[in-house]
């Protein structure tokens, strides 16, 4: 016997709880497996659909216009212009700490390099920081964080020529944390207010850091911070910090690990678990049985290997950097189906010599159907009723593009609504 | 190529940290186990160190990542490096080990570091050693308390004795002693005389582990009933601890000697044809992965591979999830439960099961209260020196546990079980037990 399940989904990154969560609220009993936590904690945090084409134009104000001039074979193409459109209503409708959905228009925000970046959706916590904005802005950085250097950023986004004066300070954060203190312990520390000790006297750390932060303040109206203002309640940190200051408060989106990240995987999770959704991590999925139709899947616990069944599966274990794609010397595979890879047969086709140049294996990934199953060499779907989501296809180079987020929403979301259609 | 690895060979869909990759000499000879394959693999991404409750709260742990790949890489390039006393902080919950998106063993890790560090760095005469013993070997005060069970539980949380004990062995007076069973389990299993039920195709073998066995019989009560209820063969083998205690203190030899037993005794009794199930997920965790990972001993990888969670087996081999849909609860368990679950169930991917098979059961409501940990860690919490760390790790979940509508709590964890009784006055009880109510009683 196994563990059952109308719809299994294989992977917990953003591909995965969007095709989990649209097939529970279509209905079906939903599983979802994933062999580690969520990547989301790696992820910036921010939800980009298109911010510029695969010719490197942009950024693109409106990123659903630029849809239809994307390649055939480009995922946004194979699910259509309207199916993205819904996969981002659901994403607004069970994300409500996101803002950007009221518009079709790209929102540009700062990132810790300094750049700025076009993106369609942005946490509630980031919003004071938009580009676009023509407020002058005070970013403050931690000594003990140097992912985030204060006024190398604004020297970039001065000469990016935002419409804004911007200065970069960089205070020392209060108590006495390690160099590498976890931004977890910061955000802990800003979330109960927890006790620090500045010159040997008992405070508050969010207290003792608005009297840091004051004297900074020349007459900026707003102040950006590094991306570690609380983990369940940011938006209870982040207004007793603009009541104390005076001035509007936002995260600057960060670097792994993030907090924003961590944050937006708490709140997916929690939704696949009010849509009904059941989940588990920790074990990775290594072998299925199965001819035309996935029959089973395996877990491997240590040595034991731990049936699950359903009617229909979906593959959202990512792409190359996520493992869900691998490659060796001979060839680029899928590991758990082997399903078909399209690339050249040379290694050295692969990529281009020069480092940023357009390198091919950022394309690599499963060629799947209108209904996204993967397809063969000869084009047939491989299985009757596996569906594949997120950055496991192919055919699209998110980090070029900054269609990462946006591509598994869209076919995480329709992958699972057939899935779920197909299993009732 | 000249010491690496011929790369053809080279396999990194497998997490690449198992027995069969084995790297060329590169680095001296040592004797333990080669944890150079799972430093490789550590490319820095600090997860594990965003899942640590110990450096949420601690402002002088440097986290899972520098435990890990790093000082073991320390080690590797000074001859006198020695183990940072600061592994003995780590609460050994895991959460790092589950997050590493590259399959890094830091557990495997943590284990040996710490294991290196009591055995060369901390007195043998030294209170805190002492203590540790004590209170790892867990087994041995219950086998005697046992004996006189309700004088031991007068004497253990009577007020001059736990003085005594902090003083003399920093145990924590705050900490209520968990009550010994009048009778214990296998007491009672040889009182009924085993097993009910005989089958040669169905057959389980219970690791019951000591605190089902001395304190909470009616988990281990409840397993058996349910078992034979789905036609099970239960067969109780001869057992000690799982090891999970002394490996958390470091005393890897004292959890070598019962592990020996123990893998002789269950592979003896999957030879019979049985699967392991055990009722505790961290007994189930140590056999599962950290015997193979810590200890080489004949037969060890065989009990991994047959090793499960006694709901899980239950998952995977009965009709339990459709049985509960159709049953409803009444009396004492028709409550609403305040659901944790354990950091060590959390890494065997059973995080959900209890809120699965219970959110459709009929008579009652069940509330996962989130993923933050107890804070209890086994046997970290009885430790003056952290008793106040403890009870802050497990602020967050007591706080959603008061948030939740009920009184009762429910966990499949024992200690887990103390730190939500201590830190709410919850009656905590085991999804076992309410499995039982559900479908025998």
């Amino acid at each position: 016997m196994a563990i059952e399940s109308d719809v299994l989904v294989i992977g917990g990154g953003l591909a995965g709880l969007s095709s989990a969560i649209s097939a529970a609220r279509e209905g079906a009993d939903v599983r979802l497996v994933t062999y580690k936590q969520s990547t989301l904690r790696q992820a910036s945090g921010l939800i980009d659909v298109l911010g510029y084409t695969p010719d490197g134009d942009g950024p693109l104000t409106d990123p659903y216009e630029g849809i239809d001039a994307l390649p055939e074979d480009h995922p946004y193409r194979i699910v259509g212009v309207d199916t993205v459109r819904d996969a981002m209503s659901m994403f607004d409708e069970v994300v409500d700490t996101y803002q950007g959905g009221h518009t079709d228009t790209n929102a540009l925000l700062p990132t810790y390099g300094g750049t700025v970046k076009p993106t369609a959706r942005y946490p509630d916590g980031a919003s004071a920081g938009l580009a676009s904005d023509d407020r002058d802005l005070l970013l403050v950085g931690f000594e003990a964080m140097p992912d985030f250097d204060a006024p190398h950023v604004a020297a970039h986004l001065r000469a990016a020529g935002v419409p804004f004066d911007v200065r970069g300070v960089t205070i020392q954060f209060p108590g006495e944390l390690m160099d590498d203190a976890k931004v977890t312990r910061y955000a802990k520390l800003l979330e109960n207010n927890g006790p620090v000790t500045v010159r040997g006297r008992e405070r508050g750390a969010r207290d003792a850091l608005v009297e840091r932060i004051n004297p900074e303040l020349e007459d900026e109206p707003r102040v950006g911070l590094p991306a570690v203002l609380g983990d369940d309640d940011a938006a209870g940190v982040r207004a007793a910090l603009e009541a104390e200051l005076g001035v509007d408060v936002f995260e600057v989106p960060a670097t792994p690990p993030s907090m924003p990240g961590v944050r937006l995987e708490d709140r997916l999770f929690e939704a696949l678990d009010e849509a009904g959704g059941n989940f588990e991590s920790g074990n990775p999925v290594v072998s299925f049985d199965g001819q035309d139709r996935v029959e089973t899947v395996y877990v491997d616990k240590q040595d034991a290997r731990i049936p699950f069944s359903a009617d229909q599966y979906v593959l959202a274990t990512g792409g190359l950097v996520g493992k869900g794609v691998e490659s060796d010397r001979e060839r680029v595979y899928e590991p758990i189906f082997d399903c078909y890879v399209p690339h050249p047969e040379d290694r050295y086709d692969w990529f281009d010599e020069a480092v940023f140049g357009e390198h091919p294996f950022a394309g690599f990934g499963v060629d799947p159907d209108p209904e996204l199953r993967p397809l063969d060499a000869g084009g047939s779907p491989e299985f009757q009723n596996l569906r594949a989501a997120g950055s496991v296809l192919g055919g699209y180079d998110f980090a070029a593009e900054k269609s990462g987020s946006g591509v598994s929403i869209a076919t995480g979301y329709h992958a699972g609504r057939i899935a779920a259609q197909e299993a009732q | 190529m000249s010491d690496a690895r011929d790369p053809t060979e080279f396999d990194p869909i497998v997490p690449n940290t198992g027995e069969e990759y084995e790297p060329l000499e590169v680095f001296p000879e040592s004797g333990s186990f080669d944890l150079r394959p799972g430093a490789d693999s550590c490319y820095k991404c600090s997860t594990c160190d965003t899942n640590c409750p110990v450096a949420e709260v601690d402002d002088d742990f440097p986290g899972p990542k520098f435990q890990g790949p790093e000082q073991w890489r320390l080690k590797q390039t000074d001859d006198d490096y020695v183990i940072d006393s600061s592994i003995s902080e780590c609460s050994n919950c895991l959460r790092c080990d589950t997050s590493c998106p590259s399959g890094v063993n830091l557990a495997q890790m943590h284990n040996t570091a710490r294991g290196e560090y009591v055995e060369n760095q901390v007195p043998k005469f030294s209170v805190k050693y002492i203590r540790n013993r004590i209170l790892a070997n867990y087994r041995t005060s219950a086998y005697f308390a046992s004996m006189l069970p309700r004088t031991a539980n007068f004497f253990m949380n009577f007020g001059p004795v736990r003085w005594a004990m902090e003083k003399v062995l920093h145990v924590p007076s705050e900490r209520e002693f968990p009550e010994f069973a009048t009778q214990t389990f296998r007491q009672w299993w040889a009182e009924r005389g085993g097993a009910k039920v005989h089958s040669d195709e169905k057959r389980i073998a219970y690791f019951h582990g000591c605190y089902s066995n001395y304190n909470t019989p009616q988990v281990a009560k409840a397993l058996v009933r349910i078992y034979e209820y789905f036609g099970y063969e239960v067969m109780v083998p001869e057992q000690k601890c799982s090891g999970t205690p002394m490996f958390a203190n470091g005393m890897l030899d004292d959890a070598r000697r019962h592990a020996e037993t123990n893998v002789e005794s269950l592979t003896a009794a999957i030879e019979d044809g049985a699967d392991i199930v055990a009722s505790c997920t961290s007994c189930s965790m140590a056999l599962r992965n950290e015997y193979p990972e810590l200890f080489d001993i004949d037969g060890i990888d065989d009990l991994a591979a047959h090793t499960y969670d006694a709901v899980e087996y239950l998952r995977i081999h009965t009709d339990v999830r459709q049985e509960l849909e159709q049953a409803e609860v009444s009396g004492e368990l028709a409550e609403e439960f305040a659901y944790h679950a354990p950091c060590h169930a959390r890494s065997q991917g059973l995080e959900r099961q209890a809120i699965e098979l219970f959110r459709n059961l009929d008579g009652v409501e069940i509330e996962d209260v989130g993923d933050s940990c107890s804070g209890i860690s086994g046997t970290y919490g009885w430790k003056s020196e952290k008793y106040e760390k403890s009870m802050e790790i497990g602020s967050e979940m007591f706080e959603h546990m008061e948030d939740s509508g009920g009184t009762t709590g429910m966990t499949e964890c024992p200690t887990c079980a103390s730190q939500m009784e201590h830190g709410t006055g919850y009656d905590i009880r085991h999804p076992l037990e309410l499995i039982e109510a559900a479908l025998i009683d």
